[in-house]
């Protein structure tokens, strides 16, 4: 079907064709019994010198021509029908000759369009829709180097990005079925409205292919809720960033990993998702490092901390289950977190020695005398969770198993006790407090076959007062 | 591809102001600190009202609901209209 501002096409029988074709080439002798004008993608002279040459494929492009020949049936200047390739009892009922190319075989598939081509159709998509963008266009001058410039001009985290030209931008909007000029959400601190457009700006930026882009912006919305509190995230003097964990089947379709090195280097979409996210808070909402951002130390996975859950062979059910989603559902949980810290225990073989080494660490998050403030991930690997497997514990097992281990005697957690300042106030001193919140131990399963570990991504300050995790469905 | 690109940024232009004049003395001046509802801020701002009382000038104390969130609009919009002088800083 036609697209708006797509150049009219005349009444009548309209055909598109190109010489490179041999379906085309076959068919050209029947035209002229029919054809009211027949448009030409390469050869100006094909079929005949009476064909209009679709030169800049404005035509091909606004018609939505995928294959040649294409022919289409035009009542009013509005398309009725149409036919592609060589069907020949289809272009029999569209032209309503009967006797149309009985020498030909019944049935020949038509040739890619020009306009599809890969190498055009990111230069023919600026063309033809780079009005849609409203953004300010930065003209780079012969001399400038464009990566030079786009970090002088602070728009990186530190490292290089991928210059956002409009064909980037374009391609990368083709994996949202939202419109451009969308608003997402608003970011903080500047609370800034980011539209589509701004965030595929820095998703291409970022290093995303267009199919991540939904990720990117379910993710966007969930960090920039008043649960989640990017602005806080940000201020914060704590190491602490979002941490985006990603559930469902669309991980694997977009080659997410949740397995060896999920939370390392190495794979495209964990890296790119998670560092898009933390682009357009810093471009877009205007959080950077020294300003707003006042981490005393930061941590690497401000760069970007993104993975997605090992479901597959998973003894648990999901993170994003556990909140109230489908297992078919896509879905993002973000959670204001530091750097993962390794919990080893290679020897362990029942899932009450894993839960009394998981607790033991556990309870020294941030400080063995801190209760109550902070939330964690605790992420299993593939051989603890192994062991849970064996001894038939699932997620909620597991949780109160921790819980219960994880309720402290208040003589140890007053100010000055084990010799440590921190604490809490003295007359707690006989009280039992447990280390976290009845909801604050997030369990996802990830990481590679082989290891006897599981890590903790310990939070910042949680609750109403801080930062909540929140989980959005991600859709297309 | 092309030699131009599209700003990532919000494409905000900061508004220059003019600082108003400092005042020669605090001596009647309404002085606003914020209690930004972290441990122990409340024992430096005493002192500091001390000191500024002692200088004449009148001191209003607020308080934010957490540290964690920007100070509510209510909350700027009552010390924009209630105050002459802002102490600011940024502390931890």
């Amino acid at each position: 079907m036609s697209q708006p501002g797509a150049p009219s096409l005349p009444d009548g029988l309209v055909v598109v064709v190109k010489r490179e074709c041999e379906t085309c080439r076959m068919v050209a002798p029947l035209l002229p019994q029919f054809a009211t004008v027949v448009y030409t993608q390469d050869d100006p002279a094909f079929p005949t010198p009476a064909a209009v040459h679709d030169a800049d494929l404005a035509v091909s492009w606004h018609h939505d021509i995928e294959t040649v020949p294409t022919v289409i049936r035009v009542v009013d200047g509005v398309e009725v029908e149409r036919t592609v390739g060589w069907v020949r009892n289809q272009w029999v009922a569209i032209t309503g000759i009967e006797s149309l190319g009985q020498d030909l075989p019944p049935f020949r598939p038509g040739c890619g369009s020009l306009s599809v081509d890969p190498d055009r159709v990111d230069q023919l998509r600026a063309a033809f829709s780079g009005h849609l963008l409203t953004s300010r266009r930065i003209e780079l001058a012969d001399l400038d180097d464009e990566m030079e410039m786009l970090f002088e001009r602070g728009f990186t985290d530190g490292l290089p990005v991928v210059p956002p030209t409009e064909e980037r931008v374009l391609r990368m909007l083709q994996g949202t079925t939202r419109a451009a000029s969308d608003v997402v959400a608003i970011v903080p601190p500047d609370l800034v409205e980011v539209t589509i457009e701004k965030v595929a700006i820095n998703a291409v930026m970022a290093g995303c292919k267009p199919e991540y882009l939904p990720w990117v912006i379910a993710a966007l919305e969930a960090v920039c809720t008043d649960e989640f509190n990017i602005h806080g995230v940000l201020a914060t003097t704590m190491p602490v960033g979002p941490v985006i964990v990603c559930n469902g089947p669309g991980t694997r379709a977009i080659g997410m990993n949740s397995e060896g090195n999920a939370l390392g280097q190495g794979n495209r979409a964990n890296l790119t998702i998670g560092r898009a996210v933390q682009l357009i808070v810093r471009n877009v909402g205007g959080g950077r490092p020294g300003e707003v951002d006042r981490a005393t130390h930061g941590n690497p996975g401000k760069i970007s901390f993104c993975f997605a859950e090992r479901e597959h062979d998973s003894p648990l059910t999901s993170l994003a289950v556990s909140r109230g989603f489908q297992p078919t559902q896509n879905a993002v949980t973000v959670f204001a977190g530091e750097g993962p810290r390794c919990i080893v225990d290679q020897k362990v073989r029942t899932a009450l020695e894993l839960a009394n080494v998981f607790a033991a660490c556990l309870r020294t998050l941030h400080s063995p005398k801190l209760v109550l403030a902070f939330d964690v991930i605790l992420v299993i690997g593939p051989e603890h969770a192994r062991v849970l497997a064996a001894d038939g514990w699932g997620r909620e097992r597991l949780l109160n198993e921790l819980h219960a281990r994880l309720q402290l005697p208040g003589s140890e957690l007053v100010h000055g006790a084990l010799g440590i300042a921190d604490g809490v106030p003295a007359h707690l001193r006989d009280a039992t407090l447990p280390k976290f919140r009845p909801d604050g131990i997030l369990v996802v399963h990830a990481g590679g076959g082989a290891g006897l570990f599981s890590a903790m991504i310990g939070g910042w300050a949680n609750g109403q007062m801080g930062s909540q995790p929140v989980t959005k469905e991600v859709l297309p | 591809m092309s030699r131009t690109l599209l700003d990532p940024s919000s494409e905000r232009s900061t508004l220059l102001r003019e600082r108003l004049a400092r005042p020669a003395h605090l001596s009647g001046q309404v002085v606003g600190l914020l209690d930004i509802s972290k441990p122990r801020g409340d024992v430096y701002l005493d002192r500091l009202e001390e000191l500024l009382v002692e200088a004449g000038a009148k001191v209003l104390r607020y308080k934010k609901p957490t540290f964690t969130k920007p100070a509510p609009v209510d909350l700027r919009h009552e010390i924009a209209t209630q105050c002459t002088l802002v102490i600011e800083a940024l502390a931890d």
